[in-house]
This record gives structure tokens, C-alpha cells and sequence, in this order.
């Protein structure tokens, strides 16, 4: 089960588009996931031949599950990990497996939640954060006094009405990539519970993934062939559950993240004269609005002062490499959803156009992809079209900045020493003060107003 | 057109943008897209749908037009 997005914290399968046997490629679709906030179609993130479906439709599990298992193609010579320590408990976890072991990794992560002791292999933290088991007071039997499965479930027997709470999570200097560190945040992964694979033992993507294997406990059966889609949450569920992860997760940004605000008034007469006279040769399917050229704006800017787009993990900034930029979209039942366009500064405005178009509609369809609700690494949100004149967000964990635009409205303006009316938009950042100061907040909103004074170059 | 025809048209085309308007009690010198919380892309999306429904061109500088169901009536039976 894919963490969709940081406030995720279970989903259910309504439906499977794949059966045992058929061929996938990474970022095919496979399942159709409900989360609290929406339907999403859930990809694969590797290649190869669909094993077991091993969540049935209409089950909800919680994110780390193992979802299905997917034989990677034989023939493509992938480095496998060394078995996770230690590799006896690991055998009987595993649902039964028709081909050969080394062939095939799970789908997901489970959730481990995090134990600083590294010994401790990353499914017992699994099965022991299952059953509410506290690994710092077991005494482990195993080799080298190693917890074994049978340690936790001992306790757990042991334990009436186990507390579901996950152990606290103890900071970690492991070595990862940053994309590896985003996704253990994700998922709940102790990064020092993993084995990395990378130079010098740093953890990689893949590593996280594969850091635990297929979950116990769940019924683990062959779903066959796709059956009716189950039903997605709606109505009143569906708001109060929408209403319950945007809370849990703005709650966490506010605890979490120091916030500091700046903001900037824009002079949007070049660029809005540009696009009307642009508009003015085109047929209506291929106009712009005015928000395509503030998306630009904003994710050509986020590349230029890098220290505004990417993650806050482990107690430090890791720059993204890309600007994948996310958008806040209302849906018009209430809530919100915050898919990415990838690569924004590298799209033309038609192109950027197109997909804002295709993402606000698929957002409020419920057809979104799992790709989209997980890379974004910094958000806009933009209110004009509701009328206010500036906002000032609420930063989505773990990026680090999000920019907000108001409405473009005409305002008495100096411009050389003589008031005229010109339209203005108020251009917003809010930003994470462990990852930068208002000095680079500041340059940024300056970015995006220079940007704006000469759109032929957006 | 008639205005007859066009409020159908036009009543049908908001139906297709914001699927959960009330159009009953949509006054007609409300300002659409205050009223039934259009934003740019919905309208953009209106304009498209009535472009392609009477054939006829809608430049941007028309949109003050399409501000209230009575000006679009009578923009759109009017040409």
C-alpha cells in the first residue's frame, strides 16, 4: 500500500487492474487505491510479472502492506540486496512463492515504525509495530541476543489490547539519497534498519523498498482474476475523512514547521497584455489563463533558488533535483488534493496549460495517479479566482516551501513618478525557516516578479 | 437564437462545468462565476462548450459578456 501523499495512513483496494500473470511496466496502473481523501489509481513502480494479489478488493490495510508481488523479468540483471538480517526469521514471513526467491522483490514497504537498534530486522520492527509491541523492552533470543519474531509475538501474547502506538522514532545519520530518505519518511521506515546498497553502504530508493518483506498476518490469498470494483467512500464519509487527513496533516506542518511568510505585489501588466494578445489569435481550446503564467513563474523560480524546493528529512534540507510542482485544487465537495505536475519548469505554457486542465479535472473525477499525489516538491495554491487578494499557506510536509497567488486585480499604482491603474496580483511564500531564511524567501518572490515582467520568455 | 434557446444552451453548458449548481435559484444578473464558484478553468470550460454548441467565435475581450446568465442571453441571441 503506497503512502499517497504524507497524510496517508491507509487505503483500500476498490480495484485491481492487473491478475496474476499479466506483464507491467514500471508506471502502469495497476490498482485503483481509495485513501481518505480520494480514489487513486496506484502504479507500479517496477516491471515485471504480476505473482499474487495479496489484498483483496474492498480491504483496507494499513501503507507499507504488500499489495501484490511482481516477478522481476529474469533476464534484467538487477542487484539484489543482501539478505536483511537476520535471514532465518525472514524465510517464513513470506507468502508461498511459485518461482525462485531472488527473482522477485515485494511490491511495497511495510511500515516499520523506527527502533534505533539496527540488529533488529526490519520485518520483526514490522510484526512488532503490527502487534504494539515495544522492541526497546524485548530481550531477544535469537543469535547474538537478536529479537526474533517469536520474541515479539511472545510479548504480544502477553500484551492485552496492544497498544497500536509505534515506538518512538530515534533520529538517524544513516547515509541515503534523498529520494531514499523521502520515502522512508513516507512509509515510516527506520533508515537504520535498512541495508543499503549504494556507495559506501548509503541507502538508496530501492533499498527502502525492499527493507521489509511481505507483510504478515494478512490474509494472504490469491484474489483471482479482478472482480467488481468495490465502492469508494462518499457523501459524508467521504468529507469527514477528507476534513480528518487535511487536519492531521496541517496539524503536523504547524507543530513541525517554523513557518516565516513574505510576500510581494506584482506588476502583471507585461504579462497579462502578452497573453491577451496571444489569446487573441487562438481558438478558445488553446487559450491560456493567467494562472498557467504564475505556475510557470513559480516553478522556474523554485529552480533558480533551489532552497525553497525539496524535502525536510532527518533534521536537514535535501534540494530536489527536479521542480515538480504541486497544485492545489479544491474539489467542489469540499477538500482539497494536492497532485504534482512534473517537470513544470520544463514545460511550455501550452503543454503546462494542458496539464493543469487535465489534472483539475482527473483531481475532481477521482482519477488521479499515484505519482502525482507523492513527487511534488514545493505547492502553489491559487485563490484569485475566489476573490481574495493574498494567501498564505500552510506548508504540505516534508517540502519546504509553498507559494501562494491571489487575485489579479487593478490597483492604483507609482510608476514613474505618476499614479496609474495597472492589475497587480500579491505573490505569497511561505517557507520553512530550518531550511532557509527570509533572505531567500525573499529572492524567490523577486525571482517570480522578474519572471512575470517578461512572459514571452515563461 | 432565441433568448429562450440561448438560456437553455447556457443552462445546459453549466450544467456540464459545475455539475452540483443550483441553477433554480440562480438570479440572472448574479455574476456566474462569484455565484456558482467557477474558477478560470471552468470558464474557460463554459466558453468552449457554448463556442462549440452555437459555432460562434468568443474572443476574450467578449467575456464581460458571459459575466450573468442575462448578458450571456443576450449576447448569444443577439449575434
Amino acid at each position: 500500500m503506497p503512502a499517497l501523499g504524507a497524510d496517508m495512513d491507509e487505503g483500500t483496494v476498490l480495484e485491481w487492474l492487473v491478475k496474476p500473470g499479466d506483464q507491467v511496466h514500471r508506471g502502469d496502473v495497476i490498482a485503483v487505491i481509495d485513501t481518505a481523501k480520494a480514489a487513486v489509481d496506484a502504479e507500479s513502480f517496477c516491471a515485471g510479472t504480476v505473482e499474487q494479489l495479496l489484498i483483496g478488493v474492498g480491504q483496507t490495510v494499513p501503507v507499507g502492506t504488500v499489495l501484490a508481488t511482481i516477478a522481476e523479468p529474469a533476464a534484467q540483471p538487477t542487484a539484489q540486496p543482501p539478505p536483511a538480517v537476520p535471514a532465518e526469521h525472514e524465510e517464513p514471513e513470506r507468502p508461498p512463492r511459485p518461482t525462485a526467491p531472488p527473482k522477485r522483490k515485494p511490491k511495497r514497504v511495510p511500515a516499520g515504525e523506527g527502533h534505533p537498534a539496527a540488529a533488529i530486522s526490519p520485518l520483526i520492527r514490522k510484526r512488532a509495530h503490527e502487534l504494539g509491541v515495544d522492541l526497546a523492552k524485548l530481550r531477544g533470543t535469537g543469535r547474538e541476543g537478536t529479537v526474533t519474531r517469536a520474541d515479539v509475538e511472545r510479548a504480544a501474547a502477553g500484551q492485552q489490547a496492544a497498544a497500536l502506538k509505534p515506538p518512538s522514532r530515534a533520529p538517524s545519520r544513516v547515509r541515503a539519497t534523498p529520494r531514499a530518505r523521502r520515502l522512508a519518511a513516507e512509509l515510516g521506515v527506520d533508515l537504520a534498519g535498512v541495508t543499503g546498497t549504494g556507495p559506501d553502504g548509503s541507502v538508496k530508493e530501492a533499498d527502502v523498498r525492499r527493507a521489509v518483506p511481505a507483510r504478515e498476518g494478512a490474509p494472504a490469498r490469491e484474489a483471482g482474476p479482478p472482480r467488481a470494483a468495490a465502492a469508494a467512500r462518499s457523501g459524508a464519509d467521504r468529507a469527514r475523512s477528507m476534513r480528518q487527513a487535511i487536519g492531521r496533516l496541517m496539524a503536523r506542518s504547524k507543530r513541525e514547521i517554523p513557518h516565516y511568510y513574505v510576500s510581494n505585489t506584482v506588476d502583471m501588466t507585461s504579462a497579462l497584455g502578452w497573453l491577451h494578445e496571444r489569446n487573441r489569435e487562438l481558438d478558445v481550446s488553446e487559450r491560456l489563463v493567467p494562472a498557467v503564467l504564475l505556475l510557470k513563474a513559480a516553478a522556474l523560480a523554485a529552480r533558480k533558488v533551489p532552497d525553497v524546493n525539496g524535502y525536510w528529512l532527518d533534521d536537514q534540507f535535501s534540494p530536489a533535483g527536479a521542480v515538480h510542482l504541486g497544485l492545489v485544487i479544491s474539489l467542489r465537495g469540499g477538500g482539497l488534493l494536492t497532485p504534482a505536475i512534473h517537470h513544470a519548469a520544463d514545460l511550455g505554457l501550452a503543454e503546462l496549460m494542458s496539464q493543469m486542465r487535465d489534472l483539475v479535472i482527473r483531481a475532481r473525477a477521482g482519477r488521479l495517479r499515484s505519482t502525482e499525489l507523492t513527487d511534488a516538491t514545493i505547492t502553489v495554491t491559487n485563490l484569485g479566482d475566489q476573490g481574495v487578494e493574498s494567501v498564505f499557506g500552510v506548508i504540505y510536509p516534508p517540502q519546504v516551501a509553498l507559494v501562494g497567488f491571489g487575485k489579479i486585480t487593478e490597483r492604483p499604482v507609482a510608476v514613474g513618478g505618476l499614479i496609474g491603474v495597472r492589475p497587480v496580483v500579491a505573490a505569497t511564500l511561505a517557507a520553512d525557516h530550518r531550511a532557509s531564511d527570509a533572505m531567500t524567501g525573499a529572492r524567490y518572490l523577486a525571482e517570480v516578479s522578474d519572471l512575470l515582467q517578461r512572459p514571452e520568455e515563461l | 437564437m432565441t433568448p429562450d434557446q440561448a438560456r437553455h444552451l447556457i443552462e445546459e453548458a453549466l450544467t456540464q462545468v459545475a455539475p452540483d449548481a443550483d441553477l433554480a435559484g440562480l438570479s440572472p444578473d448574479a455574476d456566474l462565476r462569484d455565484d456558482l464558484g467557477l474558477d478560470s478553468l471552468d470558464f474557460l470550460r463554459l466558453v468552449e462548450i457554448l463556442t462549440a454548441r452555437t459555432g460562434k467565435r468568443i474572443a476574450e475581450d467578449d467575456y464581460p459578456h458571459l459575466a450573468t446568465l442575462a448578458s450571456a442571453i443576450k449576447f448569444l441571441a443577439g449575434g
